[in-house]
């Protein structure tokens, strides 16, 4: 448990609302991304997290991955925050990390939304997200975060590095997308590739308000106002940029335009790949990182369209690889003059061994645990996983939610 | 030459726009409108999630061609397979067609059948 001082904890506090903020940046980044049809519908998919995670959270969402339990999870001893210190002067440091943690569990089942947007039916997802936090978020929180067993170190006693959710997060979210998309089903009337973003700047507003909420994602994970969070910041900020920059250029050299939604994509592949990094490296990791991602992201995107798994937001190919790739180059790039802890480049190879362990571990627990989730959740009479296809058709808004993104009656 | 104009339900535009390619069809063109058949819009929507009302309009595609006379049953084959949803559904539409004076094609000054 972090001791903060008024400063720090004055930062963690604007970093938990950067955090939270960016459930909505992702919801406008999906949103423009999909058809108008559907705008609502995925819109809600992470306004619907903001909803329901923070319940879970207080409940017994933070007790599981931060309890002391054992080393796979935590245990029932926090419900509802029973035994948090929440009324003294010196209560500030510990319900703030309730807080700034229970952030992470909003935007991680959001991001998997991506992979299922225009298809998937919200009352299961509703359930879906319930227990994925339950049974997959909270335990591989809590391997990497609460003293687990991914943190205790599997060749050494330094475990794996991830400052600020590359596995949990991002890896976490993209290994449960890439089985999601393919258990809940392709989308009718339309495929992976041919379907162009509806609202291309919700695209770039829903990434730059991504981008602005991942210094609180990013810096915040040093859970202080000191040296390595404004070096967290820096290379947040650096590898982003860069990341866009190549994919910018990529798009430009491959289909002789420079695709803005291309760049958005770019911007977050840079940010979720520093993520793990950001306060082991130095700047000129950033940019390795950043550059990097995007080429990996890049290639990942194009060979989804021809998998036949509709991975509808490509969640995988930036969130999966992005975070996988940026784990392992966290191994490469550690810098004992930043973190220190050496990596690869430094002569330090165990860690990229680490690094892996925590990679293929989360891969196999996340995929696993989320195909025998949504497999329940689909033979549940009254459940399902896929609108029936007229539903689809003519879109998830008006028949689920009963609204439309935009009306235009030429009445009032 | 004619005029023909179907307006449809706006998920089975895609699927006809393909199926007029696939035929031959050299153009045709879109609008997206909104609008009230016999049925009085049946549209069901809420607002603010606390009241469920019945919108008077709802969101239509009109598919607009011209062709040639010998090209009208092609076409509106083409129009009903792809245009109807199947039984006991409402609001596919109608189909509206108007005879054409004539056609220019602004690029080469042709005019008639050869402007299709």
């Amino acid at each position: 448990m972090p001791d903060f001082d008024s400063g720090s904890l004055a930062w963690m506090i604007m970093a938990s609302a950067l955090v939270l903020f960016m459930t909505p940046g992702l919801a406008f980044f999906y949103g423009g991304l999909v058809r108008a049809k559907n705008v609502v519908s995925t819109m809600m998919y992470s306004f619907a997290a903001m909803a329901l995670m923070p319940v879970i959270w207080v409940l017994w969402g933070y007790s599981l991955a931060f309890g002391e339990g054992n080393a796979f999870i935590g245990d029932f001893s926090y419900f509802l925050l029973d035994g948090i210190n929440m009324t003294s002067p010196e209560a500030g440091s510990e319900v703030m990390f309730v807080i700034f943690q229970g952030m992470f569990a909003i935007i991680t089942p959001a991001l998997i939304t991506g992979a299922f947007v225009e298809r998937f039916k919200f009352s299961t997802y509703l359930i879906f997200i319930t227990l994925w936090v339950t049974l997959v978020y909270a335990p591989v929180c809590h391997w990497v975060w609460g003293g687990g067993w991914i943190s205790q170190g599997v060749f050494g006693d330094q475990g794996a590095l991830d400052f600020a959710g590359g596995t949990v997060v991002h890896l976490n979210a993209g290994a449960a997308a890439l089985v999601a998309a393919y258990m809940v089903g392709k989308r009718r009337g339309g495929a992976a590739g041919t379907i162009v973003a509806h609202n291309v700047p919700y695209v770039i507003l829903g990434a730059s308000i991504l981008w602005f909420g991942w210094f609180g994602f990013n810096a915040g994970s040093e859970l202080a106002a000191d040296g390595i969070a404004a070096n967290a910041f820096l290379t947040t900020n650096t590898a982003a940029a860069m990341a866009a920059l190549t994919w910018l250029v990529i798009s430009g050299l491959h289909t002789g335009k420079m695709s803005a939604v291309g760049a958005a994509t770019g911007a977050v592949a840079g940010l979720v790949a520093i993520t793990p990094a950001c306060g082991w490296v130095d700047v000129g990791g950033a940019l390795m990182i950043g550059l990097s991602a995007s080429i990996v992201c890049y290639s990942c995107a194009l060979l989804m369209e021809k998998s036949g798994v509709d991975d509808a937001l490509v969640v995988f190919g930036v969130h999966g690889i992005g975070g996988a790739w940026g784990a392992l180059m966290t191994g490469v790039f550690a810098s004992e003059a930043i973190g220190g802890v050496k990596g690869l480049i430094e002569g330090n190879g165990t860690i990229v061994l680490e690094q892996l362990v925590g990679i293929v571990a989360t891969f196999l627990y996340s995929g696993i645990a989320t195909f025998i989730i949504l497999k329940i959740l689909d033979v549940i009479p009254g459940l399902g996983l896929q609108e029936p296809e007229k539903v689809e058709m003519s879109g998830l808004d008006v028949n689920v939610h009963g609204e439309r993104g935009y009306v235009s009656d030429g009445a009032d | 030459m004619i005029k023909i104009e179907a307006i449809i339900k706006p998920e089975k535009a895609n699927a006809l726009g393909l199926a007029l390619e696939e035929a031959g069809v050299g153009g045709y063109f879109l609008s997206n409108v909104s609008g009230k058949g016999n049925q009085k819009g049946v549209e069901v929507t809420t607002v603010r999630g606390t009241t469920k009302i019945t919108r008077s309009s709802v969101p239509k595609t009109i598919i607009t061609t011209v062709v040639d006379d010998s090209q009208k049953q092609k076409v509106l084959e083409i129009l009903l397979d792809n245009a109807k949803t199947g039984e006991g559904e409402i609001g596919d539409g109608k189909i509206f067609i108007t005879k054409i004076e004539e056609a220019i094609r602004v690029r080469t000054s042709e005019s008639g059948k050869e402007a299709l």
